[in-house]
Formats: C-alpha cells, sequence, structure tokens
C-alpha cells in the first residue's frame, strides 16, 4: 500500500530528531545557494509537505546517474532525500520486478494523478522502437504514457537533458532527449554526465519547500546550480588571468597548478557547479586533479572537438589569428570561443539520425 | 622476498603537503566576519556566513583556521553523522562543520551569534522527549 504521509510523520517514525532533520535543511540550503539562515524555514516547510510520488524511468543510459545519487548504503543525509519522496518505481532500486512493478507504476500514477514527479535518466532512440523496450512496449511510448498525469519531469543526466553520448555522431539510434518528445509539461534539466549527486537532492529539495521547480536557465537548468561557468569559480583562475599555463600534463606548470586552459580545458564554456559543489563529498573536481574540465553538462560535448584542443585553437580560417599562437587574453579566448559554438551548431545539423526509412 | 600484497590496505600512500599560496580570498571574509560580529556586539543580530560556495585555493582554508583559531569551547552533535562546533578565539565567531555518516562534508559555515542555532535544543524534539519522559513516569 502506498503511503504519502507527510514528511515530518516519516521522520518521527523513524526516530530522527526535529535537529538532525534540520542539519539536513542546513545542508540543503547550502546546496541551493539560498543564505544559510533560511534552514530553519525550509525546515518548516519541508516538514508539513507530502511525500510526493516519483517514478523514474531509465532508458538508453549506463546507470551513472542513479548511481551518483545513491553512492552509500548507510543512512546519510542524501539519503534522505529518498524518505523525502515515495519512490514508486525505479528498475535498480526496486524490490519489484516484471508486471509487479509495472502494477506498482500504474498505482502510483491513478492515485496521484497531476502531481506525480517523472524522473528520466538516458535517452529515447526514436530510429526504432527495438532500439529498446520494457516489457514490449517502446521507450518512446512508455515516457508518453507515463508523463500523461504528472506535475513536472526532471530529466537527470546529459544523456536525458540532451541526447548525451547515444546522440553522439553518428547517432545509430536516433537517440533524443526528453525536451525533443515532451513539449507540454514543465521539463528540468539536470545535466552532467553523471551530475553531481547534491543537484539532484537540491532540485527535489526544491520542489518540496517551494512547491515549484527553480528557476531554469535557457536549457531548463536550475540557475543556482548552473547560472555560472566552472572558469568563474575555479580556484585556478589567477593562473588564467596571470597567463600562466601548464603546456603539457607533466612539465613545471602543471606541478605548480596552473591553468589548463591550453590543455583543453572546457571551463570557460561549460555551466556547473563542479568548481564549488566538487564531486566525492567535496574531495575534489577535475581541474583540481590536474585535467581539464570535458564540458559534459553542455549539450553534445562528446562532438565539440577534441577534450584536449584548447578553445581557442582557431577552428576557423580567422587568418588574423595565427595558429600556435599564444593565449593573449579573455578577450580572445571568448571571441574564439563564440566562433568553436558556431562551428558545435553545425556539426549538430550535420548528425544523420537514423529514421525508420533508413532501416 | 614476499610476493607484492593484492590488499588494498597494504598499499602504502604518500601524500605530499600542498604548497599554501593566498589568492586574498581570506582577507575579505575576515572583513565580513568583522561586520557581522559588529553587529553582534551593538544589538545582538546573528548571522551566518557559508563556506561552501566561497573559492578557496589549496591552504586558504588551512590559513582560515589557523586565523580564527580555536577558543574555549567544543562540541560535538551525533545526529545522521557528526557535526563539530567551535567558539573561535573570537567569542561569538563559531565555526560549524557538519559531516554525513561517511564523513564528507555537507555544510561548513561560521556562525555569529552567542550560540549556534544547531546546538540549542529544538521545542519538538522538547515536546517529544517529554512525552517519553512522562510514559517512563507511568
Amino acid at each position: 500500500m502506498m503511503d504519502y504521509e507527510t514528511l515530518g510523520e516519516r521522520l518521527a517514525q523513524q526516530g530522527v530528531s526535529r535537529r538532525a532533520f534540520l542539519k539536513f535543511c542546513t545542508a540543503m540550503a547550502s546546496l541551493m545557494a539560498l543564505p544559510p539562515g533560511t534552514a530553519t524555514a525550509i525546515a518548516e516547510a519541508l516538514i508539513k509537505a507530502r511525500r510526493p510520488s516519483v517514478i523514474w524511468l531509465s532508458f538508453q543510459e549506463c546507470t551513472g546517474c542513479t548511481e551518483s545519487l545513491t553512492r552509500s548504503y548507510s543512512p546519510t543525509l542524501e539519503s534522505l532525500i529518498f524518505d523525502m519522496i515515495s519512490l514508486d518505481y525505479h528498475h535498480t532500486l526496486q524490490a519489484a520486478s516484471g508486471t509487479a512493478a509495472e502494477a506498482a507504476r500504474e498505482t502510483a500514477m491513478k492515485e496521484n494523478y497531476g502531481k506525480y514527479l517523472v524522473v528520466v535518466d538516458g535517452s529515447i532512440p526514436i530510429g526504432n522502437p527495438g532500439y529498446g523496450a520494457h516489457g514490449g512496449v517502446s521507450f518512446v511510448d512508455h515516457l508518453q504514457q507515463t508523463v500523461k498525469g504528472a506535475a513536472a519531469i526532471i530529466a537527470v543526466g546529459t544523456c536525458a537533458a540532451f541526447g548525451g553520448i547515444p546522440n553522439a555522431k553518428p547517432n545509430p539510434t536516433g537517440a533524443v532527449s526528453v525536451s525533443d518528445l515532451i513539449k507540454d509539461k514543465p521539463i528540468i534539466n539536470i545535466s552532467g554526465c553523471p551530475p553531481i549527486p547534491a543537484v539532484i537532492t537540491g532540485v527535489l529539495a526544491h520542489y518540496l519547500t517551494f512547491g515549484e521547480l527553480p528557476e531554469l536557465d535557457e536549457l531548463g537548468r536550475p540557475k543556482s546550480f548552473y547560472g555560472q561557468t566552472i572558469h568563474d569559480r575555479c580556484y585556478r583562475r589567477p593562473f588564467y588571468d596571470q597567463g600562466k599555463f601548464a603546456k603539457s600534463f607533466d612539465d613545471e606548470g602543471a606541478r605548480n597548478g596552473w591553468c589548463l586552459f591550453e590543455l583543453g580545458c572546457k571551463g570557460p564554456t561549460t555551466h556547473n557547479a563542479c568548481a564549488t559543489t566538487k564531486w566525492n563529498g567535496g574531495t575534489s573536481f577535475p581541474i583540481e586533479s590536474g585535467h581539464g574540465c570535458l564540458g559534459c553538462s553542455e549539450p553534445h560535448f562528446w562532438d565539440a572537438g577534441s577534450f584536449y584542443t584548447p578553445l581557442s585553437a582557431p577552428t576557423e580560417n580567422i587568418a588574423t589569428v595565427a595558429a600556435g599562437a599564444a593565449v593573449v587574453g579573455a578577450g580572445v579566448a571568448v571571441a574564439l570561443s563564440a566562433a568553436d559554438r558556431a562551428k558545435k551548431r553545425r556539426a549538430q545539423q550535420a548528425h544523420e539520425k537514423m529514421t525508420v526509412k533508413d532501416l | 622476498m614476499s610476493p607484492p600484497s593484492n590488499n588494498l590496505k597494504d598499499i602504502p600512500i604518500y601524500t605530499q603537503a600542498e604548497e599554501a599560496y593566498s589568492v586574498g580570498n581570506i582577507r575579505a571574509l575576515l572583513a565580513e566576519i568583522a561586520a557581522r560580529l559588529e553587529k553582534l556586539d551593538e544589538n545582538g543580530e546573528t548571522g551566518m556566513i557559508d563556506l561552501n560556495s566561497l573559492p578557496f585555493s589549496p591552504g586558504e582554508y588551512e590559513q582560515l583556521r589557523q586565523i580564527l583559531g580555536q577558543g574555549e569551547v567544543s562540541a560535538r552533535i551525533e545526529a545522521i553523522g557528526p557535526s563539530e562546533i567551535i567558539e573561535t578565539h573570537y567569542p561569538g565567531v563559531w565555526w560549524v562543520t557538519h559531516y554525513n555518516v561517511e564523513g564528507d562534508i555537507v555544510a561548513d559555515m561560521i556562525e555569529i551569534a552567542r550560540l549556534p542555532e544547531i546546538i540549542k535544543s529544538q521545542p519538538e524534539d522538547v515536546h517529544a522527549g517529554l512525552e517519553r519522559l512522562k510514559a517512563q513516569l507511568n
């Protein structure tokens, strides 16, 4: 039997003190970049919130996004997110399987029509329904059926948000993102390959606290996590500003922790929270570990040129910029990044998506 | 010579101390702490600064620890993972760090107050505890 009591009731049942919950809300406020003093207000709102039903649909994915969210087996603050919601359907985490699992999903949809949340990870193949199906129902149909009564859709990971790796050239399965298929429901894109787990938790907490999705950027990503680029918050920024770059992976500059721009870092054109929230509980993030950003939270990052070619490398016939010229400043880099973005757009349009006709 | 061990725990770990360099983030932060401490001094107004979102270069975070130091009070909370609270050398300036069960930092802040909120007993917990105690007495 599904049980949608309030979060306060559930926590009391589990013996979680209000102080412990206040600690959780402090962590959430920090995540959502809200003033720390708002933790108390968040706690009060969440305590009264009725746990929403969440149906998690997994399509062409590697399960990395689920792995990112569930990185522990012991009770943790992050696992409180699973107390905040009623996860009624999830291939990896649910106990049921087969027809029992599908029945659980349908019951959740019926009982919470108009109010349940749908979380999607993985891209959807439209080239041929045979490329992905659950129990004979294609992924496309599964998605369209399930979102009918959803209050909102959360597309977790770059695959669900933008197509991701299945969508990369030559896109053999005709993989598309959730927003390519669903046009009549609010969709929030939590991109990243995988996304930072705290971001997933933060979005759910925001939805529960305020009853609505957070403010989104033009790609549907929450501004509080994706509003700035890695470059904007990178601790190595002073080296970029001073023109101190590592030229190869083990040179003097690299060992001194200098900027990795010339080793292909995509930080300047990548929006994500890695530079502040970091990974593995705040341990580090790619640049801090000595490798440039791959740009994994941006659309089509797999096809945006080599991970090791600097953003400023001439990709057009720009006669005024000699190949191999040293990076001279932010202005040049930004102008050339814009040229790179134009190239990315043309590369996208040239993607050959498989259609049923091709088969 | 014995064969190399396959046990992860047997592989020695060698850590290199980070060379500290400052990019000036500390000075600004200390100025903000001073401003908020002034408010606490004048009219009891409390404040919090979230350290999570501030960029620190390696070494600057430790520098801040050294500058603020440790005063007379330290407290530890066990609530879904530990939390460590200390009063710094500057009374009214507290450093509150929340960890999850695995020891990852989930929130890290400087709280300017006579006592951090998280240490105080929460009214709902007081009420629940009272019910338990009454049941115990009957």
